[in-house]
């Protein structure tokens, strides 16, 4: 549960906009996430969810919606 | 000896698919026959990169053997160990005879561009992926076949799209049922047919028919208006070599991607509508884009984590408008050390860093501009013009005009 919290606080302060009834938004096809801020979005998720996620590892396709993320660090964990 | 340049003419083809009929027939009966794939490739680059080529050839010869020697030796170093200054070594290596082309022209020494060979920068490409990929630990080993197998894809060999190590392995590893391998036979024969349009007849259309006219007629316009040589024929000139610069890659990336599905390997597209963007951002996710997501992926990001780990730049936008110069720079170096190759990169990194500053008082002032078809038709011709520009930046016509 803890995870989820935190992927969705980490997001909305990158897209600025709460989530929590788009759980299945395309971030980066609706513009909401840039190459930037998913630099940043690695860099906060490994800080805050205590995961390792190497560049490579970050393929878009599984990293597009905000379920999909919550689902990629939970099995990285 | 025979020489055949890739996608050139008909008789490619017929020859190309009519030697591939084995490989397919056995996908067909769920067999890969890797083999005769091995043999295939092998008399394809001899084809290639023999006869009057054959200096090509052995420059490929030389720099397959090298890049092999650093991906595996570095493999076996990465089991044990991981430290930066070898990564860093061995990256820099292994883009050694890339650079070294690509300086031969503006150096004194002009044996440099004996290294060079026709889709060097492709394999350099691949070859730095893996790499990076063993630094990240997300490839733990490598096999010498599956590395070359990858490198030396045929079909992709020339000039892309830039496949990626492991999801061209996935592909590689397993046969794909009956239903799902017709079904990408279905869509290599529309991609070869689109293909034919795209660069024999469109392309032929913009660059062959009409290019050398407006080109014609530029030039004898180049003193007109106070010496700038801009005139109607030189604008005519800008859209006739864009649109003839996407007919001509766009096909030739849709036989190689077409042709990759007759051998069962999906190989990403390389253009998805690319003048209907809405602004440059999004062109860059729509234009030649296993390239602009290569640079993304292993230029921008990793400068940007560098940066940010290191805590070398601490306001983020700043941190996102230097990575951009970075990552374009870089491009327009790898085009080519020409004033408008290098121009032309350093242009597309100031449209893209004031099209963010846009984008974010877009997300400021939501109420500022209303979302509706004529705002779209607009950005979208904004976006269509300044690429063209950039193409025109680009296709070194403006050195021609002004300097010779």
């Amino acid at each position: 549960m803890d995870t989820k919290k935190n992927v969705m606080s980490i997001l909305e302060e990158l897209t600025g906009s709460n989530l929590g009834d788009k759980m299945d938004v395309n971030l980066f096809e609706s513009g909401l996430l840039d190459s930037m801020a998913t630099v940043q979005l690695v860099m906060e998720l490994e800080e805050k969810c205590q995961v390792s996620i190497p560049i490579s590892e970050f393929n878009r396709q599984e990293w597009e919606t905000p379920s999909k993320i919550i689902a990629k660090v939970e099995s990285l964990q | 000896m025979i020489n055949l340049q890739p996608y050139a003419n008909p008789v490619y083809f017929v020859l190309l698919i009519a030697t591939l009929m084995p490989a397919m027939i056995g996908l067909y009966f769920g067999k890969r026959f890797k083999a005769y794939e091995a043999a295939w490739t092998f008399v394809f680059l001899v084809v290639t990169f023999g006869g009057e080529k054959w200096h090509q050839g052995v420059a490929l010869i030389g720099y397959v053997l090298f890049q092999l020697l650093l991906v595996y030796g570095y493999q076996r170093y990465r089991q044990h160990r991981n430290q930066t200054s070898i990564f860093v070594t061995m990256v820099s290596l292994s883009i050694v005879p890339l650079v070294a082309v690509k300086l031969a022209p503006v150096l004194p020494i002009s044996q440099l561009s004996f290294f060079g060979f026709l889709g060097i920068s492709y394999l350099t490409f691949k070859t730095v992926q893996v790499l990076m990929e063993l630094r990240d630990g997300t490839i733990k080993t490598i096999r010498s076949r599956d590395y070359l197998r990858f490198l030396l894809f045929f079909p992709t060999v020339s000039s892309g799209p830039i496949d990626r190590f492991r999801r061209f392995q996935t592909d590689e590893q397993q046969v794909p049922d009956r239903e799902t391998y017709l079904g990408l036979v279905e869509t290599g024969i529309h991609h070869l047919f689109k293909g034919f349009v795209y660069k024999y007849m469109l392309g032929y259309l913009f660059g062959t028919l009409l290019l050398p006219q407006v080109a014609h007629a530029a030039m004898l316009c180049r003193h007109a208006f106070f010496g700038t040589g801009l005139s109607v024929p030189l604008i005519l000139y800008m859209y006739v070599y864009s649109m003839y610069l996407f007919f001509d890659f766009a096909g030739y990336s849709l036989f190689a991607v077409g042709i990759s599905h007759f051998m069962g390997i999906k190989t990403p597209e390389n253009f998805r509508s690319p003048f209907a963007a809405h602004n440059i951002k999004e062109f860059w996710n729509r234009w030649h884009m296993s390239l602009s997501f290569w640079f993304r992926d292993f230029v921008f990001m990793r400068f940007t984590f560098y940066v940010m780990k290191k805590r070398l730049i601490k306001n983020r936008i700043r941190i996102s408008q230097v990575a951009y110069l970075v990552n374009f720079l870089v491009m327009g170096f790898w085009h080519g050390v020409t004033w408008y190759y290098i121009t032309y990169g350093l242009f597309h990194a100031v449209a893209i860093i004031l099209n963010d500053y846009w984008l974010r008082f877009k997300k400021a002032h939501p109420n500022f501009i209303s979302h509706n078809a004529v705002t779209e038709s607009i950005s979208i011709f904004i976006t269509f013009n300044t690429v063209c520009f950039s193409f025109l930046i680009f296709s070194g016509f403006l050195n021609t005009l002004w300097f010779k």
